[in-house]
């Protein structure tokens, strides 16, 4: 394949060519299904951002390269885009001239008979007494009624059949791009973002309400459907039979929501459950996680609430629900800042803290106190991350370990009888805290994914085209009669197969039987 | 019958599947000890070979029978009942049935006597496997599998991953087969300078003995290789890039998200893809096609496999729970820049 001596223009049209074969295209498949691991191996940003920021900070010396190597978006790389982009050129390549040999070859008449057929590795021949006209004119009609495409010339008949074979590829193969098409609608115009809605708490629409938020480059502000909607309910089964392989799982959540399509609009309610979202003028919402907001209140030294509402928790294990979360007061002077654990169903045992399930059986929050500067003024920070660097753990010595250890005086707005106190004052005057109350919170995504139906149409599109280029199978057949000398006609039937896989020998048998059937049926 | 009858009936079934498939193999390990040293062309149609190989035949129907009772056990010990299709075991369960169902109603019509001791043996060892390492007792569904789409993308998976599997099987003995015939048409070349023509024919004429010697040619072979993946591409196409889409779009809301199953389900399309290509590609045919299609088969496998050992919670296609609910947050200062 070495490039021979050429000038630009005949340079150029030898990497076309080379790149536009079949054994191009071959290749870049293979390479593109390689290139397609290491984002299934390396955690990737875009799919799950927690991992990938936890593998960055356990690998410190790996992850500059890997970072050069665009490893963590292994899909919007580079490396990845140019070979599916070469792949796309050589397919588009590949169908352009295939497009223009198909059309003729479409309106084009059935090759004409080779001179032997009885030459080609699939044949037939007999003897008949019928003359040579009534032989065409019968094999014509037989292969007509098999579905072929029928000429009869120089004493011959050429026949062909399964046109749409070719077809089918095309439309595979064109109906990707649709695909590719429409998934790139859906990058570019397209937005998805979640959020956490604690019980009684509502959503709008709006940008600034949004916990992450991911939109494509053509996505603006005036983009987002003015929609609204509360939570007005969240219900979950707990599996609690221990004889159960699955005990402590959650299942049939279903979050009662009311929600408005635009405002002054009409309110209208909806079960949100998993698979069955909500879909407001082709955005749709989605129920995708749910846990647990304690609602605490702070009061500095000198009484004043300086902290008050839901703080939402992140269950750190689906069995229990054991939750981390942080609180921030910084209206306080100085700032308090809180960060520890919940424990939906505190096990009792104050030397083991932990939760032996997931339902708000005996609900504790156990957390340590921090006094100091939150570091909020230095720029954006987490709403789940505690920045310790100018802060003081409060009674910070082991003898002397100061902890939250608080359940709260009401789970979802009843009084809950198990708990004596909930409030507890913090060390050296600093203030105190109460555990009010425990709201459940659901994750919700909301998402607007333009294209999606392009997608999919294409891709319905392309099963049918290949299942017509895999099934269909496209063949020529030829029946020649020549009148001997002694009176008899000699029959000869050939046919090729045109696909990769297809055998002919029956269909001969099968047409050979149906000439003779008729001639022998003449005769008597 | 409770739920409990049902899955000690399914077990029981497995178990009893086991020993069933066991027989069945060594009947045909019996069949085929005979028919090793007989001609190829000479396969008595009476005798003790021939009922053994009946023997075998009627073992591996029952076996089936025997297999979809478990199957059906499992679906109905399921609370809600429901396919049997909630974990590793199922699916297994599941796919080697497809094997041995697809085995019997091609018997016939593709000649598949020859099959017959590879499938059971291969069907026999997954379904051992099945019940020793990945038995699992019969558990509800994870809240986001429980869809109508279950049914739809994994039957198709299912169906695809049985018939990928017939295929694979096919394609090694294609290479063996590919590769005897070569060292024989060496041999012969090697005869023509010494013994002349007339032994070359003679050397033809003798019909050779050994199993190999009864396995089709391997024009045939690669036929019905293909046959096999153009069948299940285009299933495995409809539940990896239709249905797993639709499916992901209602339950996570996105239709592709690169998911660990997702892009190993990718990368398996596209490598059977270049397999249904490299069949008509010159310098790719024959070997090189059946060793594509072979990687093919060992990316399914290791999907199937190695993404739920080794990527389990990194995939949201894990069977035993639903990952965490991811929360990445952001401020809204970060927000705003992002537009």
């Amino acid at each position: 394949m070495a490039a021979p001596d050429l000038g630009f223009v005949e340079m150029m049209r030898w990497a076309w060519r080379q790149l536009t074969s079949m054994r191009t295209a071959l290749i870049l498949l293979l390479l593109l299904a390689l290139a397609a691991i290491p984002g299934s191996v390396v955690p990737q940003s875009d799919v799950d951002a927690m991992r990938a920021n936890n593998w960055k900070a356990d690998h410190p010396d790996l992850t500059p390269i890997y970072e050069k190597l665009g490893l963590f978006s292994v899909y919007d790389s580079v490396w990845f885009s140019a070979i599916y982009l070469l792949l796309v050129v050589s397919l588009v390549g590949c169908i352009l001239p295939r497009l223009r040999v198909y059309w003729r070859g479409f309106r084009a008449a059935p090759p004409k008979a080779p001179r032997n057929l009885t030459r080609l590795p699939d044949s037939d021949s007999y003897l008949t007494d019928a003359p040579t006209d009534e032989v065409l004119e019968r094999a014509a009609e037989v292969l007509r009624k098999r579905r072929f495409r029928v000429v009869v010339a120089d004493g011959a008949v050429s026949a062909e059949r399964g046109y749409l074979r070719e077809a089918g590829n095309l439309v595979f193969h064109g109906a990707l791009l649709v695909v590719l098409a429409g998934v790139a609608m859906g990058s570019l115009m397209g937005y998805q973002g979640g959020v956490i809605v604690w019980k009684d708490g509502s959503f709008s629409n709006n940008l600034t309400q949004y916990d992450d938020f991911k939109a494509g480059r053509f996505v603006g502000v005036e983009d987002l459907d003015p929609f609204r909607f509360t939570v007005d309910d969240f219900d979950v089964e707990w599996i609690d039979d221990p004889t159960n392989p699955r005990y402590g799982m959650a299942r049939k959540f279903v979050a009662g929501i009311r929600y408005t399509e635009k405002p002054g609009a009409e309110e209208k309610s909806y079960d949100l459950r998993v698979n069955h979202p909500l879909s407001v003028d082709g955005t749709d919402v989605f129920l995708i996680g749910h846990g647990y907001a304690p609602v605490i209140t702070v009061r500095d030294g000198e009484g004043e609430i300086v902290s008050s509402g839901p703080v939402p928790f992140l269950p750190e294990d689906q069995a229990t629900f054991t939750s981390f979360g942080v609180v921030k007061a910084s209206g306080a002077t100085p700032q308090i800042g809180l960060e520890g654990m919940l424990y939906p169903t505190y096990s009792g045992d104050p030397n083991n803290l932990g939760s032996v399930f997931g339902s708000l059986g005996n609900p504790l929050i156990s957390m340590q106190a921090y006094v100091g500067d939150l570091g909020l003024a230095s720029g954006s920070q987490s709403v789940y991350v505690l920045d310790k660097t100018n802060m003081k753990l409060l009674g910070g010595t082991t003898e002397n370990l100061f902890r939250v250890d608080l359940c709260p005086a009401k789970i979802d707005g009843e009084e809950n009888a198990r708990c004596e106190t909930s409030t507890v004052e913090l060390p050296d005057g600093a203030g105190s805290v109460t555990f009010e109350d425990i709201k459940p919170w659901v994750r919700v995504q909301i998402s607007q994914t333009p294209g999606k139906m392009v997608a999919l149409g294409g891709m319905i599109a392309a099963l049918a085209g290949l299942l017509a280029s895999l099934f269909i199978r496209p063949r020529r057949m030829w029946v020649r009669a020549r009148r001997e000398d002694d009176g008899s006609t000699v029959v000869e039937v050939a046919a090729l197969d045109r696909s990769s896989g297809g055998e002919v020998g029956e269909e001969i048998v099968e047409v050979v039987a149906a000439l003779k059937g008729e001639t022998v049926k003449e005769e008597l | 019958m409770t739920n409990e009858a049902w899955e000690t009936l399914s077990d029981q079934a497995a178990t009893v599947c086991g020993v069933v498939y066991f027989l069945a193999l060594l009947s045909y390990s019996a069949q085929w000890a005979s028919l090793r040293k007989l001609p190829a062309d000479e396969t008595p149609q009476s005798g003790q070979v021939a009922v053994w190989g009946r023997f075998g035949l009627l073992l591996t129907g029952l076996g089936c029978a025997v297999h979809l009772v478990s199957l059906v056990g499992r679906g109905m010990a399921a609370d809600p009942n429901r396919v049997p299709w909630g974990n590793m075991y199922e699916f297994v369960l599941s796919s080697s049935f497809v094997v041995v169902l697809a085995f019997l109603v091609f018997y016939r019509k593709y000649r598949l006597d020859w099959l017959s001791l590879w499938v059971v043996g291969l069907v026999w060892i997954t379904l051992m496997v099945a019940m020793i390492l990945l038995h699992d007792r019969v558990a509800p569904l994870a809240e986001s599998l429980s869809s109508p789409w279950l049914v739809i993308h994994v039957s198709a998976a299912v169906l695809a991953t049985g018939i990928f599997t017939l295929g694979g099987l096919v394609s090694i003995l294609f290479l063996i087969k590919e590769r005897q015939e070569k060292r024989i048409a060496v041999r012969e070349a090697e005869l023509v300078p010494v013994g002349g023509g007339g032994d070359v024919a003679a050397a033809q004429a003798v019909p050779r003995t050994g199993i190999l010697a009864r396995v089709p040619s391997s024009k045939s072979l690669d036929r019905l290789a293909y046959r096999l993946h153009a069948f299940a591409f285009p299933v495995w196409t409809f539940a990896v890039l239709i249905a797993g889409p639709i499916w992901a779009q209602v339950a996570w809301s996105r239709y592709w998200g690169w998911d660990a199953k997702e892009v190993w389900a990718f990368i398996t399309w596209v490598v059977y893809a270049a397999y249904l290509h490299a069949r008509v590609t010159a310098g790719w045919k024959g070997r090189n096609a059946a060793i594509v299609a072979l990687i093919g088969f060992v990316t399914l496998l290791f999907n199937f496999i190695g993404i739920n050992y080794f990527f389990g919670g990194g995939s949201k296609h894990s069977y035993a729970e639903d990952a965490p609910a991811v929360v990445q947050v952001i401020s809204a200062a970060e927000l705003t820049s992002q537009l």
